[in-house]
């Protein structure tokens, strides 16, 4: 047997178990894509049916439960999407999709959205609505961030660039939504769209 | 078992070893079902060569509870850490010569 071409195999194996055992490679291209069009849409709604576009920090627009509604169902279907394309892709890698790598991903995503879901349901309370567009960028990116050394690395710029967005979005808060909807809505699409292309064909 | 003589560990000279001790490389602690997943083998497959890995203390146990269920966990021991570098490095250094 050839004994170089054995240990470049062995290296190989070792490279390849080091990334299966901790990282998640099954996150779905196709989901990131359909949370951007979900995000796009309700953004559309919002501003044009509940002409939702705040200016200053302390607002208390008329429709507001309307637009917390329709925020809540973009991120409902889009966690949704996400898990079940996931699931699915993992499966025709033959892989399982709740094992210990996607549940430390899913835990290390989830502590930074949580704080941020529990200081928007406190900004709304205090009549702050103009920063939860901004500031739910800001978490959802640092959620990204810390997530991203359990999946893809690249995730870590999609993190990046949302936090920046909402940062932007936080000063000046008349562009908040439209930052809201390029990080939430076009970057998702552009991200997904470079995610399936190379991993997923 | 020993190193053999062109520098490579015996203990992993079996790829399913060789996985067990990749795995704990970039993992704190990783339960029997989680390594078995990641290897894809069987139970008593397994518990064998994690019991060769064990007689070496390349790899330590970690027993706990979860739910009044026992839950044992493994983990990379310092030694066992060197020993995978070395390798690793001895490794590198075959495929090198051979350029």
């Amino acid at each position: 047997m050839n004994k170089e071409q054995d240990q470049l195999q062995n290296l190989a194996e070792i490279r390849s178990m080091m990334e299966r055992s901790s990282r998640f490679m099954s996150l779905s291209g196709l989901a990131g894509v359909m949370a951007g069009i979900y995000a796009l849409a309700g953004a559309a709604i919002v501003f044009t049916r509940f002409n939702f576009n705040p200016d200053s920090i302390v607002t208390k627009p008329d429709q507001l439960t309307y637009v917390i509604f329709t925020a809540i169902s973009v991120m409902v279907l889009a966690i949704g999407t996400a898990i079940i394309l996931s699931i699915k892709n993992a499966r025709n890698k033959e892989e399982k999709a709740w094992n210990a790598t996607s549940r430390r991903l899913l835990v290390n995503f989830a502590v930074p959205l949580f704080a941020g879901g529990i200081l928007m349901l406190i900004l709304l309370s205090k009549e702050l609505v103009g920063l939860m567009a901004p500031f739910s960028l800001i978490f959802y990116g640092i959620a990204l961030y810390s997530a991203s050394k359990f999946t893809f690395d690249n995730v870590k710029f999609l993190g990046l660039i949302q936090i920046v967005l909402g940062l932007t979005g936080t000063y000046f808060i008349e562009y908040s939504l439209l930052c809201w909807t390029i990080g939430f809505g076009v970057i998702h699409i552009v991200y997904g769209l470079y995610l399936h292309f190379r991993y997923e064909r | 078992m020993k190193v053999s003589i062109d520098g490579l560990h015996k203990a992993f000279e079996n790829r399913i070893r060789l996985g067990i001790m990749s795995a704990l490389a970039v993992n704190d602690k990783l339960d029997f079902n989680s390594l078995k997943e990641y290897l894809d083998v069987t139970d008593g497959n397994l518990a064998s060569h994690i019991k060769t890995l064990e007689k070496e203390k390349f790899i330590g146990i970690e027993k706990t509870f979860i739910d009044r269920k026992p839950n044992t966990r493994y983990f990379m021991t310092l030694e066992g850490r060197k020993a995978f570098e070395d390798h690793l490095k001895v490794l590198e250094q075959i495929i090198k010569s051979q350029k």
